[in-house]
């Protein structure tokens, strides 16, 4: 099969790849276009490592064939923050210990993300369901929970003049 | 894990997936959310030499409650079906039925239509459509017909549907009385080790007018309790009759041995969920 030609969106820059149809996103991402924050954990849709945000929702990028992201705008870890100006989300993880060996932490932080995006101010517990496709294989579940209500919290303040 | 080589078909109309369905044959599979095909398809338990998806198909996007009853495009994801206030007030328990389903980023991709057409008894709208009595479209080359969610399942992914087929709405009644739909699973994600799609109605004199108890991955296909709905409609609604409701139940499945435990440990838990859902839903009628 013809490798086909994909353009897409990725932390607002238009890029264009070429892959066969059989290609999971996932793959393209990292191995095309060089961007490797989304990991590969489970590749079973279980783990959500791969988790990116494609038009608004959080998906499973190894559960997608990049063809199938044709003309999508996608954001990845790499497009909410950088170690220059982290996302409120990264600061907060980092603030509160929320990763240990920081596998599933792109996943956990893009997931987050989105819910709070559509729920400002979820509870404990909507946070808890709301990340339940990312698991963390260091258990650290608490201080992630607590990362995400206390960037819940901060984006919620009002702003203030500086 | 990387799937077979496929040829990949995105038609943007209903008549031009049914047609190359028909110009492709046995060698062409549907693609609706992917999260059940893409999953076989990297362990090569699926090598479609092409896949049609059908996410370019606006009409097969869309709730709608007109005259009693609810239609609901094949393509309408589970993450639609939660958001839909329109839905949740016209059947609650497809709600309740689809936060059960997975995980968020599955409920984003999932749709109704790959749920109930892909006819794995683990998936969890099957049951919730015969509880409802829904019925299915699917639109072929020679039209379009409708068969009931009760008569659609034949064995583990096989269905009522013919291969050059496609599964394009489902629509039911509305359905405002009490409900409930549990789920008894080992962590999210999972599938049922047991769950039950229960209806009940509650009469102004306190009766039973309407009973509907269907049961999901406890045999090979999703079982409707007709016995066990006949006898909540004629003797009403009680510790007793929930009791013999839930011992006919019992008496319809078929649960097999897998990792989720073995038949009888299935039959404890679906007597268990099945109690609780039949509380519940009369709680809520």
């Amino acid at each position: 099969m013809t490798k086909e030609t994909i353009t897409l969106t990725v932390n607002g820059q238009t890029v264009e790849t070429r892959a066969e149809p059989r290609e999971l996103l996932i793959h393209v991402l990292r191995e095309q276009l060089e961007i490797t924050g989304p990991h590969i954990g489970c590749e079973t849709s279980h783990c959500g490592a791969c988790t990116v945000d494609i038009d608004g929702r959080s998906v499973k990028s190894c559960t997608m064939f990049a063809i199938q992201a044709q003309g999508a705008e996608i954001t990845t870890i790499e497009g909410l923050g950088n170690p220059d100006k982290l996302h409120v989300l990264q600061e907060k993880f980092k603030e509160h210990h929320g990763l240990q060996c920081g596998f599933c932490t792109p996943g956990m932080i893009t997931r987050a993300h989105r819910l709070l995006k559509e729920n400002p101010n979820p509870t404990e517990e909507e946070v808890r369901m709301g990340i339940a496709g990312n698991l963390c294989r260091c258990t650290g579940y608490q201080n992630i929970v607590k990362s995400i209500m206390a960037a819940a919290a901060e984006l919620n303040q009002p702003e203030t003049a500086a | 894990m990387i799937p077979g080589r496929f040829e990949y078909h995105q038609p943007d109309s209903l008549a031009a997936a049914v047609g190359l369905l028909s110009e492709l044959g046995e060698d062409a599979r549907v693609i609706a959310g992917g999260h059940s095909l893409i999953p076989m398809m990297k362990l090569r338990l699926a090598m479609p030499e092409h896949l049609v998806d059908l996410k370019a198909i606006d009409t097969l996007k869309h709730i709608n409650v007109a005259d009693g009853v609810v239609r609901i495009g094949a393509m309408t994801t589970q993450a639609e079906l939660i958001g839909s206030a329109e839905l949740q007030l016209a059947a609650p328990i497809v709600k309740e039925t689809s936060l059960q389903i997975a995980d968020p980023q599955i409920r984003y991709q999932g749709t109704i239509g790959g749920n109930v057409a892909n006819g794995d008894p683990g998936n969890d709208m099957p049951a919730l459509m015969q509880a409802l009595d829904a019925s299915f479209t699917l639109h072929g080359p020679g039209g379009a017909r409708d068969v009931k969610a009760r008569d659609f399942y034949e064995a583990a992914y096989f269905t009522a549907r013919d291969d050059l087929e496609i599964l394009t709405e489902v629509s039911f009644p509305t359905c405002t009385g009490g409900y409930a739909y549990e789920k008894q699973k080992r962590k999210i994600g999972d599938y049922a080790t047991a769950a039950a799609a229960v209806l009940l109605t509650k009469a102004a004199d306190g009766s039973c007018s309407h009973a509907a108890i269907a049961l999901t991955n406890l045999a090979d296909t999703p079982v409707f309790c007709d016995a066990a709905s006949t006898h909540l409609m004629q003797s009403g609604v009680s510790a007793d009759s929930i009791a013999h409701a839930v011992q006919s139940c019992i008496s319809d499945i078929e649960p097999v041995e897998d990792n989720r435990g073995p038949a009888e440990f299935k039959k404890h838990a679906a007597a268990i969920i099945l109690k609780r859902s039949l509380e519940t839903a009369w709680s809520r009628a």
